[in-house]
């Protein structure tokens, strides 16, 4: 370790590095923290393709059976599949063309029929991560829906806790009345159930994933709201803020060059947990009808969907949602922890 | 004599994280003999502490005791006696008091209960029985009407009782041995002095022995009977109180006693240890005395009737006011040290504060070079801010955690545009690190990488970047060990002869200011008591507080008195 902060002094012989630098020296010699951000650079990538359409761009055709298994598990029976054979009536068929008035026409609409050319592409019995109810790849839907859940959480959880940070630090900071003002804004959006103040939102600004993002983000500021302020309020009464005060630093220069990076592991642990949470509440949200639109897909609506898969032994929709909620949230949650650590200089 | 407690080749290492391991005490060994007071003297670090708490096994987790150390007590080696035997032993035979009152009394609970409760526990006391012996105990440490405090919260108590209440604890029991920890350091310096009388009271009362921590000689010099003086981990000498203060052998003993400035002579420079450990035991002594620069015809700064008062809501209409500083007029001149002396809560701290405006004064005015710098906008003090600058008390708050030192360095050159560019401040910041003493690659490091005193030493060059013309030190040695203070006075000597700047010097030390200061102020309750020059304060006071305050600096020891 002393070698290698010795080659990065090495290298920069006459500046200082700087906080964001050197934790980026300190991220590299963590290797969960390294293998969490491939994982998650990875997603951002897959992300990106399914956006340009890339990957994942026909998720809607029904490339398999309904209810496709996964291919790992082989060719077993599928009983969904065969259901619309076993709809038609059995026995043999009772002519009653005498009594059908369309009876003639039958033979000329089937000539017609046969000049249209229907191609309907072969539907496979079996799919790596299995179909839905309509023969979608669940894989294809898992990507595209990573897609929306990830551009929803992340972005709303940024906003948020921009949103948080900035109040917070003012009220911690300068108190007085404008800490009041804002503790009274807090308590107002504190007071309303968080649901009713979503759907107050959602009916005002109508539907769609910019919407579920705004909403998101302008109600779920509060907690971090709390947690920054109180560690402003402690940490605008250290003698190093006296001290910055005292060579005539700014405010904002104290707020947010001295006592900001000393509280980011606040802000990066709760900025993972809201990641966390946000991608839940856009299920719940999708589930409420007010979440993405219905031509969308989401890990969200994909869990709803799951629902009602799940009674008729249909699991792998959940699995592969949850599977790739899981990794991703995980991945995102260990490399906030080990920017955390990387960003504070005490810990090696 | 017999020895009580007899402590043979202890060695304690402390596990830092999954590979490192660092050593705090190698191979120590001493007695405690019944009956009287052995110190442990040495300077953070040096293993004072956790070689007394290896006794009562009050250890961090992570610690290690070698086993081929032992501590006899009464027969037997507590670091291997069961746990059950140890725990009868702690809070009965063996008490410890510690340094911050504060913090070990449990802030929910009486004093009343948390006495009686160490009886209940050790004698098997009744309530009632317990309750009458708590308010003996708090009469014999001397708290001021026991019967009505049995009933007082912690924090209703001053310092000094809360420590007096500590010491009730621990002697509850009767025990054999008391260990104190710095037991005075928190305190001021008259509320030491009742503090180390009530200890030694107590010793000969009870017929105990006190193993006393500290890192102060003088405290130790009046106290002790014997004396262990430690250096990192090891012991460099041990014996009578009387032959380690007139003849001490080990060159670090010798260098201890002499860094601590005394109140009668006033050198150009104090010995460090350095002096002392490279030199070969002959350290080079400088006898020649400082000579404070004369006076100019106008003061630098000039105070006039400062005050600040806090008002409090006391109820939804009720405000009391609380003066910190009331009044205070004095003269700061160029090149000279103005030194401030008063306890905690003197308001010695606020008018350094009000100086720098970090708090806005009430009333009064302060004239800096004919400028009112409390009428002053925030944009105009800032060419003054450059001209006035603070270090503060604690190395380990003042500098920004998340900076390197060079950022900590060119920061205020930055703000008031000094040097033409970044790598022209860097140069600066650099050279600035090597005037005070530090290696120039230390600009790449972090504050939590230096030491106490070297972190003051970059507090220091922080001020230096910006050519300031009066410093104004808030106990700015205090928190540093005897050895480091020295060095760190030095320094600021120094600068100052090179600079001419001004000082204002706040410290509850006495000895260190009077070494430091050319003028005075006493400061009491908010209110200047007394000023003159630093000599005719120490020779002859006027105001009984002074007295009081002089009276109560320990003297060390002093032979057959």
């Amino acid at each position: 370790m002393a070698a290698i902060a010795e080659t990065a002094i090495a290298e920069e012989p006459t500046r200082s590095q700087g906080v964001w630098s050197a934790a980026w020296r300190r991220l590299r010699q963590d290797r969960i923290g390294v293998f969490c951000l491939g994982v998650v650079v990875a997603f951002m990538v897959m992300i990106l393709l399914a956006t340009v359409g890339a990957i994942a761009g026909g998720w809607q055709l029904e490339k398999g059976v309904p209810y496709a298994h996964p291919t790992f598990l082989g060719e077993r029976e599928n009983v969904e599949a065969k259901s619309v054979d076993l709809a038609a009536p059995k026995g043999p068929p009772v002519d009653i063309s005498d009594i059908d008035p369309l009876a003639p026409k039958y033979d000329e609409w089937k000539k017609r029929a046969k000049e249209i050319q229907v191609s309907s592409p072969p539907r496979s019995e079996t799919l790596p991560f299995g179909a839905d109810r309509w023969g979608r790849d669940v894989l294809a839907k898992s990507i595209k829906g990573a897609q929306i859940s990830i551009f929803v959480g992340v972005f709303a959880a940024v906003m948020a806790t921009c949103i948080g940070t900035v109040l917070g630090a003012t009220a911690g900071y300068f108190g007085g009345r404008a800490g009041d003002f804002l503790e009274w804004v807090y308590n107002v959006f504190t007071a309303i159930p968080n649901i009713l103040l979503i759907f107050a939102f959602a009916a005002v600004v109508g539907r769609g994933i910019d919407t579920v993002i705004v909403i998101l983000g302008l109600t779920g500021w509060t907690g971090i709201y709390r947690l920054v302020r109180a560690e402003y309020i402690k940490h605008s009464s250290r003698e190093y803020v006296r001290a910055a005060q005292a060579i005539g630093a700014s405010h904002a220069a104290r707020m947010f060059v001295h006592i900001l990076p000393n509280v980011s592991h606040v802000i990066l642990v709760q900025l993972s947990l809201l990641v966390v949470a946000f991608i839940k509440s856009e299920v719940i949200l999708s589930f409420l009808g007010l979440g993405v639109p219905i031509e969308m897909v989401s890990w969200g609506t994909m869990l709803a969907e799951a629902q009602t898969e799940l009674v008729i032994g249909k699991w792998w929709q959940l699995a592969s949602a949850t599977l790739f909620m899981a990794v991703f949230l995980t991945a995102f949650s260990l490399l906030t922890d080990a920017l955390r650590d990387a960003l504070d200089p005490k810990l090696r | 004599m017999t020895n009580l407690v007899s402590v043979r080749d202890l060695r304690v290492s402390f596990r830092l994280g999954k590979t490192r391991i660092s050593e705090a005490v190698r191979g120590v060994s001493f007695e405690v003999p019944e009956n009287s007071t052995v110190a442990l003297v040495g300077e953070s670090g040096s293993g004072k502490s956790v070689s007394a708490m290896s006794i009562v096994r009050l250890l961090p987790d992570n610690a290690i005791v070698d086993p081929a150390s032992r501590i006899d007590f009464g027969g037997r080696d507590l670091l291997t006696a069961p746990i059950d035997r140890l725990r009868s032993i702690r809070g009965k035979d063996i008490t410890v008091v510690f340094q911050e009152p504060m913090s070990s009394l449990n802030p929910v609970f009486t004093v009343g209960f948390q006495i009686a409760e160490v009886l209940r526990l050790h004698l098997g006391l009744s309530s009632k029985q317990a309750a009458d012996r708590v308010v003996e105990l708090m009469t014999e440490v001397g708290i001021p009407e026991p019967k009505a405090r049995v009933d007082a919260y912690p924090h209703e108590l001053s310092g000094g009782q809360q420590q007096r209440v500590m010491i009730a604890m621990s002697i509850a029991c009767e025990p054999k041995l008391l260990i104190a920890d710095e037991p005075t350091t928190a305190l001021d310096v008259t509320v030491q002095r009742q503090i180390l009388e009530l200890i030694a009271r107590l010793q000969d009362k009870h017929r105990m022995s006190v193993l006393f921590i500290s890192h102060d000689l003088g405290v130790v010099g009046e106290i002790a009977d014997h004396v262990v003086v430690m250096r990192e981990g090891r012991v460099r000498e041990t014996g009578p109180v009387a032959s380690i203060f007139s003849d001490p052998k080990d060159s670090y003993t010798k260098a201890l006693l002499a860094c601590r400035p005394r109140l009668d002579v006033k050198p150009k420079r104090l010995p460090v240890i350095d002096d002392f450990m490279a030199g070969g035991g002959r350290p080079i002594v400088v006898t020649e005395n400082r000579v404070a620069r004369p006076q100019e015809a106008k003061p630098l700064i000039e105070a006039k009737g400062l005050s600040k008062i806090y008002r409090l809501k006391t109820g939804l209409f009720a405000r009391k006011s609380v003066p910190a500083v009331q009044e205070a007029s004095f003269s700061l001149w160029r090149g000279r040290t103005l030194g401030v002396v008063g306890e905690s809560g003197s308001g010695k701290t606020t008018i350094g504060m009000l100086l720098m405006r970090l708090v806005e004064a009430t009333t009064g005015e302060v004239t800096f070079d004919g400028t009112d710098l409390l009428k002053l906008t925030d944009a105009q003090m800032m060419a003054f801010r450059r001209r006035i600058q603070i270090i503060f008390q604690n190395p380990y708050a003042s500098l920004n955690p998340r900076f390197t030192v060079g950022q900590i360095l060119t920061e205020p050159m930055k703000i008031h545009g000094i040097g033409s560019s970044d790598s022209d401040r860097f140069e600066r910041a650099v050279s600035l690190a090597r005037r005070v003493g530090m290696p120039a690659d230390s600009v790449h490091k972090y504050p939590h990488e230096f030491s106490g005193g070297q972190r003051q030493r970059i507090a220091i060059a922080r001020c230096l970047s910006m050519q300031p013309e009066v410093l104004i030190c808030d106990e700015s040695v205090s928190a540093l060990d005897v050895s480091v203070q020295a060095t760190v006075l030095n320094l600021l000597l120094d600068l100052q002869d090179e600079f001419s700047m001004s000082y204002l010097f706040i410290s509850h030390d006495l000895a260190v200011v009077k070494y430091m200061a050319d003028d005075m102020l006493v400061m009491h309750e908010g209110a200047i008591v007394e000023r003159g020059s630093a000599e005719a304060i120490y020779d002859s006071p006027q105001h009984e507080y002074t007295r009081k305050l002089l009276r109560s600096i320990p003297t060390g020891y002093r032979a057959a008195s």
